[in-house]
């Protein structure tokens, strides 16, 4: 019988997964961690510890308290418009409607770009035009339709600065939550439905009583995805507007690579991505572990 | 037939939406088609009169006069990149998808636990060490630097998703092969991978799609515009002043040319793979 020898056969071969995750995962975030407790604020490495040191001043430091309420803003923004467009969509291709493979597919396209594409493209549609040039972009857009009250300064304006960032991630990700919505409703068991006609609900309240609570747990996983996606926010920004007049479109995970890759603040910079990393953990960490506690 | 109000208003509002959706594709695709004469900031949002490539070929090769670097090079880069990081992160993927669900051991679902953790730390936790072990490992600045840190940051996603899809082969066929006498490797050759195909399809999807659109690795990695990846490379052209904005534009398009044909034509795939990436099978 070969059963004695596989016993170890299998665990041999998830072996080097488990070594390259825990090396390059687990032993590069302490090694991060060790980082920003050190005094490397400069090109060569100086390893002397500091304490909290650089968590101290970051925490005083403008810029990070500014993308700090950048980030809070963003994440509002992007995830409850998300969720309410994702619904939305989801309702209404779900209502037996022709050409639904057509919305579905369209709403669901942007998600295959990479968001330095779609940072160069709506860097463009928002941008302000000049004097001379007059309106461009989805301002001379609004002026064609009439709809001028509706023209801004978008990204240039420090009053809207990251908001724009917002509105070019909910383009892309908003089919993603009507997908998520989508496989939700059409997993509502029809007898469920139908028995609340019987019952004689109409649609609105078979939707309040029957349909919302049956996707509560997909809104759940989407807030806790989208929320953790906000956090990371980092692309987009780059190729759209950068740090933004007055910081006004900057979030810690470009502060972290300005910081750190431009201006050689290793230590602080690894401070920025600890603060990052914790936050992300305490979305992600207590949904893993109900997930798959919940499975075995 | 009569329409209800009901439907209209239904239609009404998915074609609100859809213009939403459609207008940077259609800014992509008509800047891009306009010759120089044509284009201008004034008239963005008009039709082409005529179908020119102009636009793509300059930023396709770029222009010594003008001093830029067209975005060829690192498309290829970048194919040299993905294919190999997309075939061995599926493997591994694979192989840990079998291990987790057909010989489970104890702290296994530790293990795949700890592994998916991976998937959604911000890399800005790890570039500072991976950027020392790769100058230590002397891949850094190179391809074959990129393509390590794509197996390897792919791993919890991979496996995630094979996971998910060998839960649904029953495990009495696997028990079978073992009492026939079957060991690990052999049912995993015999019984496993010939199924895997679906699997594959949406882990390689998956891979393709997101190593492709990485931008992160690809920027503090490979500085080097002869390593680069086409993500880094359209960012440079759209960052530079001396780039006209249809020029960034038609790289923008041809950037997201590879995935956007994926989506086409393997779009079912690709929404499986979307749908795994939030944990629900």
């Amino acid at each position: 019988m070969q059963i004695k020898g596989d016993k170890w056969t299998p665990i041999l071969f998830i072996t080097p997964s488990i070594v390259a995750v825990g090396i390059f995962v687990y032993g590069f975030i302490s090694w991060t961690s060790f980082i920003s407790f050190t005094k490397w604020n400069n090109v060569m490495p100086d390893y002397t510890l500091v304490g909290f040191e650089n968590y101290r001043k970051l925490f005083n430091n403008m810029r990070f308290q500014i993308d700090l309420h950048n980030t809070f803003v963003f994440t509002v923004i992007f995830v409850t418009s998300c969720l309410l467009i994702g619904l939305l969509l989801a309702v209404l291709i779900d209502q037996r409607i022709k050409g639904e493979g057509i919305f579905r597919n369209l709403f669901l396209l942007p998600m295959a770009v990479s968001f330095i594409v779609s940072g160069v493209i709506w860097r463009w549609l928002f941008n302000p035009g000049s004097f001379q040039l007059g309106n461009i972009g989805v301002n001379q857009l609004f002026e064609k339709v009439g709809l001028n009250f509706l023209t801004c300064g978008w990204y240039t304006d420090p009053n809207i600065g990251i908001k724009a960032v917002a509105i070019a991630a909910i383009w892309q990700f908003s089919g993603y939550t009507m997908a998520l919505y989508l496989a939700g409703l059409r997993g509502i068991p029809l007898e469920l439905r139908e028995a609340a006609a019987i019952d004689g609900a109409n649609q609105w309240k078979t939707f309040y009583y029957i349909t919302l609570p049956f996707l509560r747990p997909i809104t759940f996983g989407a807030i806790i995805i989208l929320g953790h996606i906000s956090l990371k926010i980092f692309d987009l920004v780059v190729a759209m507007t950068g740090s933004g007049p007055a910081f006004s479109s900057d979030v810690p995970a470009f502060f972290m690579y300005d910081t750190t890759f431009r201006g050689n603040h290793f230590a602080q910079g690894a401070s920025i991505a600890i603060i990052l990393l914790f936050l992300v953990s305490l979305l992600i960490i207590p949904y893993l572990i109900t997930t798959f506690r919940k499975e075995a | 037939m009569k329409i209800s109000l009901t439907r209209l208003l239904i239609y009404i509002i998915l074609a609100i939406f859809s213009i939403f959706y459609i207008i940077p594709m259609y800014i992509m695709v008509v800047t891009g088609m306009k010759s120089f004469a044509e284009v201008s900031l004034d008239t963005m949002w008009n039709l082409p009169n005529s179908f020119n490539f102009n636009s793509f070929s300059l930023a396709w090769l770029g222009s010594i006069k003008e001093g830029f670097r067209g975005i060829s090079g690192s498309f290829l880069n970048s194919v040299f990149l993905v294919v190999p990081a997309t075939v061995i992160s599926a493997l591994f993927g694979s192989l840990n998808g079998y291990v987790l669900t057909k010989w489970q051991f104890r702290g296994s679902d530790l293990i795949f636990t700890m592994i998916l953790f991976g998937m959604f730390i911000p890399y800005q936790s790890i570039i500072i060490p991976l950027v020392l072990t790769l100058q230590r490992l002397h891949v850094y600045g190179t391809i074959p630097g990129l393509i390590l840190v794509h197996v390897i940051y792919g791993i919890p996603i991979s496996t995630l998703i094979f996971r998910n899809y060998y839960v649904t082969v029953p495990t009495e066929m696997v028990e079978a092969s073992k009492i026939d006498g079957a060991n690990f490797l052999g049912i995993y050759r015999w019984v496993i991978f010939p199924l895997s195909t679906p699997g594959f399809a949406v882990a390689m999807i998956w891979q393709f799609t997101s190593i492709w659109n990485d931008f992160l690795f690809g920027l503090i990695i490979t500085p080097n515009p002869a390593s680069q990846p086409i993500t880094v490379a359209l960012n440079n052209l759209a960052g530079s002043y001396i780039v006209q904005w249809n020029v960034q534009i038609a790289g923008a398009l041809l950037t997201a040319l590879p995935p956007i044909l994926i989506y086409i034509f393997l779009g079912k795939f690709f929404l499986r793979g979307l749908l795994q990436g939030s944990l629900k099978g």
